[in-house]
C-alpha cells in the first residue's frame, strides 16, 4: 500500500465516519476483567485511522531497534503497547511524536503517518507535531513551579499570554484529568507537593493544555500505587472520547482494562496486533499467547 | 569453614579499619591547624593597622599612614567587570556546548580544551591579556584590559559549572519540556536555566574568588602598585587591587610594611568570606523550591 492511497483512501473515509459513528456504548460481549468499557472489533473497524505506521524501522546507532513495524492507530480508541522490556515499544511510542530526534545517533525508515501526512517528510514542524501529540511519561515528572504553571506551560510557549485564556484552559485541563476538585484552592503552591498520582495527573492535564488530538501514554501508572492506578485508568477511559489514546504498558491486566486494540512487540517486531479481547483470549500467535499467558517476559 | 576464615581475618581488619580512620582524622586536623595557624598568625600581625582609618587611606611612603582604599576599590571594580564579561560568554558557551552542539570530535576537542585550560597558571593569561589587551586594543593598563585578563582566568571554570549544573537538572524536565512543544530556546530560559541556577551562581561567585586572589596576570599586564586616587575612567585610569597591593607592601624591607600587608590580607579574607557566604546563601535560597 503506498503513501498515496492512505492519503486518498484516509480522508473522505474519516469525514463520512464522524457523521455514522456509532455510540459509544458498552458493546463488548467477550468477558474479560473490566474490559465491557472496550470497543469491539468492529467499532474499531468503524473508526478512521488517526495514525497509520508503515515498515517503520528503527536505529540506535547500530543496533536496530524495530523492525518493520506496520501498525494502525484507530481514532478515539486506546491503543495499547505490551511486550517485554526492550522489545521496542517505548522506541515506537516516542518516534510517534518524534522525541527520539533528541538521542543523538538514531535513524529511522519507514512512514508514519498522521491524519495521512508523513511527520518524519522535510519541513515537518516537529513543535507543532509535539503540541498535537501530547506525551505522558512513565515518571510523573511536573516541573518545579506552581500547579498552575505547570498546565499553563503548553500555552505559554505556544504563545498564549491572555490571563483569562489561561485560565480557561488550566480549569478545563484539570478537570478533564480530574485533579481540579483536590487542587482548585492551591493552584499556586508547588506541583512537587502532590503525591505521586496526582503529580501524575497533573502531567496527564499538562499534557492536555496544549490541546493534542493524540496522548502518547508511557508506562503512565507503571510508578503508582493501586488506587492511583485506578484513577488514571478510569481517566484513560474518559479521555478516550476526545482524544486518541497510544498506551505502553508491562501490565497486561491494565491493558486488557483499559484498551481497544492491543499491539504486542516482541524483539522489535510486532507480533500481532487485534482487538483486546480477541488477542487476549485467542491469540493467533504461539509468542503472544506465550507472553499473555506469563511463559516469558 | 568460612566462619573460621572470618574469625582469623577479623583482628587485623579491625587494626586495619581503626588506623584507616585515625590517619583519615589526622589528614584533617592538619588541614584544620595550619589554617588557624595562618590566619592567627596574620590576624595577629595585622591587627594593630586595621581601622576604619585604614580602609579610608591612600597608600603611603610611611608605613604608619598607608591606606588600602584604592586597592579594595580597585578589586570590587574587577570582580564586578570580570562577572559583567565572563557570565554572558562562560553561561552562553556552556548552554551551546550542553544543549545545541551536537557531538562530535569537534566538540570533544573544544571539551577538552575547555578542560586544560582551567589548568593553565594565569601569569599565561596575563602574559595574553599584556599582548592582546594592552598593546593591541590599546586598553592600556585599565581597570578594562585587567578585568578582561581575568576574564580570561576564570571563563573555563564558569564554563564547567555551569555546564556541571545543566548537566545536573533531570533529563525528564527537558523531555517534558519539548514534549509540550517547547523550542529549544523556551526549554532552556524557562526550565533549564531556573533549574541551574544555583550551580551557576555559586560556580560564578567561586570563579570571582579566584579573580580576586589573583596577582600574578595583573602584575603580567603591568598594573601599578602605588597608586593616590580612585579609578574614575575605567578605560584608561590606572589601577590597583588587593594582592598587588600586599605584594608590593611585603616586598618592601621595613617591618611597618608587613604589618600593614598583613592587615591587607585581612581585608581580603573577609571580602573573600562574604563571597562565599553569598554564594551560599544564594544556593540555599535558590534550591529550596527545587526538589526531584
Amino acid at each position: 500500500m503506498s503513501l498515496s492511497e492512505i492519503v486518498i483512501d484516509g480522508r473522505p473515509k474519516r469525514m463520512s465516519d464522524t457523521s455514522s459513528r456509532k455510540p459509544l456504548a458498552r458493546a463488548s460481549t467477550l468477558s474479560l476483567g473490566q474490559s465491557n468499557f472496550s470497543r469491539s472489533a468492529d467499532e474499531i473497524a468503524g473508526q478512521s485511522k488517526k495514525i497509520v505506521t508503515r515498515e517503520v524501522d528503527f536505529f540506535y546507532e547500530a543496533k536496530q531497534a524495530l523492525y518493520k513495524v506496520t501498525l494502525d492507530i484507530p481514532e478515539h480508541c486506546v491503543t495499547a503497547l505490551i511486550g517485554p522490556s526492550g522489545c521496542g515499544k517505548s522506541t515506537f511510542l516516542r518516534c510517534l511524536n518524534r522525541m527520539n530526534d533528541m538521542i543523538e545517533g538514531t535513524t529511522i525508515s519507514g512512514e508514519i503517518l498522521l491524519d495521512g501526512t508523513d511527520i518524519y517528510r522535510r519541513g515537518t514542524d516537529v513543535v507543532e507535531l509535539r503540541k498535537r501529540v501530547g506525551m505522558v511519561f512513565q515518571k510523573s515528572n511536573p516541573f518545579p513551579k506552581s500547579i498552575f504553571e505547570n498546565v499553563a506551560y503548553g500555552p505559554r510557549v505556544a504563545g498564549i499570554r491572555k490571563r483569562s485564556e489561561l485560565n480557561e484552559i488550566v480549569e478545563r485541563c484539570l478537570r478533564q484529568s480530574a485533579l481540579w476538585d483536590e487542587v482548585q484552592d492551591r493552584l499556586n503552591d508547588s506541583a512537587l507537593q502532590l503525591s505521586g498520582g496526582q503529580q501524575q495527573r497533573l502531567c496527564i492535564a499538562r499534557a492536555l493544555a496544549t490541546a493534542p488530538d493524540v496522548l502518547l501514554m508511557d508506562e503512565p501508572a507503571s510508578a503508582l500505587d493501586p488506587k492511583s492506578t485506578a484513577a488514571i485508568e478510569e481517566l484513560i477511559f474518559k479521555l478516550k472520547e476526545i482524544y486518541t489514546i497510544v498506551i505502553v504498558t508491562h501490565n497486561m491486566q491494565q491493558a486488557a482494562r483499559v484498551s481497544d486494540q492491543t499491539a504486542f512487540f516482541y524483539e522489535g517486531h510486532l507480533i500481532e496486533v487485534g482487538n483486546t479481547n480477541e488477542l487476549f483470549t485467542n491469540p493467533k500467535e504461539k509468542q503472544t499467547e506465550d507472553y499473555i499467558t506469563g511463559r516469558f517476559g | 569453614m568460612s566462619q573460621v576464615e572470618h574469625k582469623r581475618g577479623r583482628p587485623y581488619a579491625r587494626i586495619a579499619s581503626r588506623t584507616f580512620a585515625l590517619l583519615c582524622a589526622g589528614a584533617t586536623w592538619l588541614c584544620v591547624s595550619i589554617l588557624v595557624l595562618l590566619l592567627w598568625n596574620i590576624v595577629s600581625f595585622g591587627w594593630d593597622s586595621l581601622s576604619w582609618d585604614y580602609i579610608n587611606r591612600f597608600p603611603s611612603r610611611f608605613a604608619e599612614k598607608a591606606g588600602i582604599k584604592p586597592a579594595l576599590v580597585g578589586s570590587l571594580y574587577l570582580i564586578g567587570l570580570t562577572a559583567l564579561f565572563s557570565v554572558p560568554i562562560g553561561v552562553g558557551s556552556a548552554i551551546y556546548l550542553e544543549e545545541y552542539a551536537k557531538k562530535s570530535r569537534w566538540r570533544t576537542l573544544v571539551q577538552i580544551n575547555i578542560a586544560n585550560l582551567a589548568g593553565v597558571p594565569s601569569i599565561v593569561y596575563g602574559i595574553l591579556g599584556l599582548g592582546l589587551f594592552v598593546r593591541a586594543m590599546q586598553l592600556n593598563r585599565s581597570l578594562v584590559a585587567g578585568a578582561l585578563t581575568l576574564t580570561l582566568v576564570v571563563l573555563p571554570i564558569v564554563i564547567l559549572a555551569t555546564q556541571e549544573s545543566l548537566r545536573a537538572t533531570p533529563s525528564t524536565i527537558r523531555q517534558a519540556s519539548y514534549a509540550l512543544g517547547a523550542t529549544r530556546w523556551q526549554t532552556v530560559w524557562y526550565q533549564l536555566l531556573p533549574a541551574a541556577l544555583p550551580g551557576i551562581m555559586t560556580g560564578v561567585i567561586l570563579a570571582l574568588s579566584r579573580a580576586l586572589g589573583e596577582a600574578a596576570p595583573l602584575v603580567a599586564i603591568g598594573a601599578a602598585t602605588y597608586v593616590r586616587f580612585l579609578p574614575e575612567d575605567i578605560f584608561n585610569d590606572e589601577f590597583t587591587a588587593l594582592p598587588l597591593q600586599i605584594f608590593s607592601w611585603t616586598s618592601q624591607p621595613q617591618k611597618g610594611f608587613h604589618e600593614v600587608a598583613a592587615a591587607g590580607i585581612v581585608v581580603l579574607l573577609v571580602v573573600l568570606i562574604c563571597m562565599n557566604a553569598l554564594a551560599v546563601v544564594l544556593r540555599y535560597r535558590f534550591s529550596k523550591n527545587k526538589r526531584w
